[in-house]
């Protein structure tokens, strides 16, 4: 019972500076490696895009969507300092939380909206000036 | 410690009940534990309040995300994403909002070593990578509203304004808000009010770098392709 106990209770500040309402400990290294990684995934899209590397516009976008999504998760862990174990895993947990509410709404709106459109009776100009 | 000898204690006298006791140790070791993990992080509530905030504000742009996924191909017949984004302008601006990121990431650095003059120092040069970011962006609006692509015009141009408005809006505050920690760092020195106060600041300006990552890929270079 008190060794594990010495061990939350102590060692478990230390490491991430929780003691005396610290943040987690950031450093130089992180920060840089953050920085040169978020560049690097910065500048490939744009240069994708820019100079038309890709003939069909969807792989394209298939591509920089992943980049983007890398570079999230570069800037979570060396920006935001995220992970398990920040304020005991509620951090993360809320995190999680919100990531499901996220795809959820936008992959239903998507799905949904997009059905929506091409489900819609076809209409020519000329109705469309009619319309009430 | 005084625990687990009480069930070892215990489990010789619960022999009527062998089960029983098991239940009993078990329980009580995994209650310890839960008050164990929990227990300290309550003094520490402000930065996760702050983070959950964040999360809720996450919300808002996945909700603008999507009404611009939506209504982003919805031209009326006017100008779309290829005709109007000027990319250059964008990686400038890009760039801007990432240079801030670092430098926010320095001042927490010198504000780790309890410097107030770096510190300040850092700050400022945050506030004005910041201010240069929504410089841009307001040229840009300006030049769009100019050329007659105003909010009014599509869909696409809502959405557009109205997600991109909101995290310039954001960025805005920020600022101010950034301002307002200098003179408090400034007048009052890193107490450890001010520390955690450029804490919760130093989430929401990386915050606001995160989701600008999803606006310029999904908004500017995917609307540039179409």
């Amino acid at each position: 019972m008190s060794a594990p106990h010495d061990n939350h209770g102590h060692d478990a500040h230390d490491d991430h500076g929780h003691g005396h309402d610290e943040g987690p400990h950031s450093s130089f290294k992180g920060y840089m490696t953050g920085f040169v990684l978020a560049v690097i995934l910065t500048a490939i899209p744009f240069w994708l895009v820019m100079g038309k590397v890709f003939d069909k516009p969807s792989t394209t976008a298939l591509v920089i969507l992943a980049f983007a999504a890398v570079q999230i998760v570069v800037h979570m862990i060396y920006f935001l300092h995220m992970d398990t174990k920040v304020q005991g895993g509620w951090s993360m947990l809320a995190l999680i939380f919100t990531v499901v509410l996220v795809v959820i709404t936008l992959s239903g709106s998507i799905w949904v909206m997009y059905h929506l459109n091409t489900n819609m009776m076809p209409m020519s100009a000329h109705e469309m000036k009619n319309m009430p | 410690m005084s625990d687990t000898t009480a069930t070892t204690m215990h489990s010789p006298t619960g022999k009527m009940n062998p089960a029983h006791a098991h239940v009993n140790a078990s329980t009580s070791l995994q209650s310890a534990d839960f008050y164990l993990v929990k227990e300290h992080h309550v003094e520490n509530g402000t930065l996760l309040g702050f983070w959950l905030y964040l999360m809720s504000d996450c919300l808002i742009f996945a909700v603008l995300f999507a009404v611009y996924a939506v209504l982003g191909r919805s031209y009326a017949a006017g100008p779309s994403g290829a005709d109007l984004f000027d990319l250059k302008l964008v990686a400038v601006n890009t760039s801007m909002l990432l240079l801030s990121s670092i430098t926010y990431g320095f001042a927490m650095l010198e504000m780790q070593r309890k410097r107030v003059a770096p510190t300040l120092v850092w700050l400022a040069v945050t506030g004005l990578f910041g201010a240069a970011f929504l410089g841009i962006e307001l040229y840009e609006f300006a030049h769009l509203i100019h050329e007659g692509a105003v909010p009014q015009r599509s869909a696409f141009l809502s959405s557009f304004f109205t997600l991109v408005g909101t995290h310039g809006l954001h960025v805005t505050f920020g600022i101010i808000w950034l301002v307002t920690l200098m003179v408090q760092v400034g007048r009052g020195g890193l107490t450890p009010e001010n520390r955690r106060r450029l804490m919760c600041l130093s989430m929401f300006w990386h915050f606001l770098d995160v989701v600008w990552i999803g606006v310029f890929t999904f908004v500017y270079l995917m609307g540039s392709l179409a």
